[in-house]
């Protein structure tokens, strides 16, 4: 069963996104939003922890992305940009929704 | 397919009403139903019409009952979570004895058993909060 995790708070203020990492497996697909998008950062202390999730898609809200000024050459290789119809299409395309709050 | 939103936040916390309302829009653009939006926790305080925000401030009630008024949306106000915070529609207030009621257009006020009918009836259940 696919389930897709959003993200919405940063890996640096609350345990929410180690804690979501710690439960994906394979079939499974992460989405960061609102803070959540300091996660897919490279060259940060959680940048390994996010990009050791092997097989687990990585998706960034990009209005979100845009308006904290991160651009995507600053992102973890892999992490793709989504826009709003983008969540919307994630949503629908995995069997269940976990949002980590 | 059949979505519903749980937004557990109000408009002044961090984002996620913000995010709720952006998602939603973008779900009915897509051609999908949004079976109900159902705001719980500090999320009841989108449906209050006595917010006066500035004028070049975003106004998520306004936004939420426009939403509403062009697609028929169900905008359910959890009635304890309500209560607490003052939120109060006409029949509430009676009830309860207040002077007044501030439930914004296009929402209503009824009881987590409609959350609970949203996760069974829709295909998706997407949570906003904190």
């Amino acid at each position: 069963m696919s389930m897709l995790h959003t993200i919405n708070k940063s890996p640096f203020e609350k345990t929410s996104f180690e804690a979501c990492l710690n439960h994906v497996n394979g079939d499974s697909s992460i989405l960061m939003i609102e803070d959540g998008v300091y996660g897919a950062m490279k060259g940060t202390a959680f940048s390994e922890k996010v990009a050791a999730t092997n097989g687990v898609a990585l998706y960034i809200l990009g209005p979100d992305m845009q308006a904290r000024g991160i651009s995507e050459d600053r992102l973890i290789d892999g992490v793709k940009v989504v826009d709003y119809a983008g969540f919307v299409d994630l949503v629908t395309e995995h069997d269940k929704v976990q949002a980590w709050l | 397919m059949k979505l519903s939103v749980l937004v557990n936040e109000g408009p002044y916390q961090h984002q996620a009403s913000d995010s709720a309302l952006l998602f939603t829009k973008a779900a009915l653009e897509k051609g999908h139903e949004i079976f109900r939006v159902f705001f719980y926790h500090d999320g009841v305080n989108n449906g209050t019409r006595f917010t006066v925000p500035p004028q070049d401030d975003r106004n998520l009630q306004e936004s939420w009952t426009a939403l509403q008024a062009e697609h028929e949306l169900d905008l359910v106000v959890c009635i304890a979570a309500a209560q607490r915070r003052g939120i109060l529609d006409e029949n509430e207030a009676e009830r309860q004895g207040k002077d007044g009621n501030n439930i914004a257009p296009g929402f209503r006020i009824s009881g987590l058993g409609q959350l609970v009918e949203a996760g069974i009836e829709s295909d998706r259940l997407v949570v906003f909060g904190d």
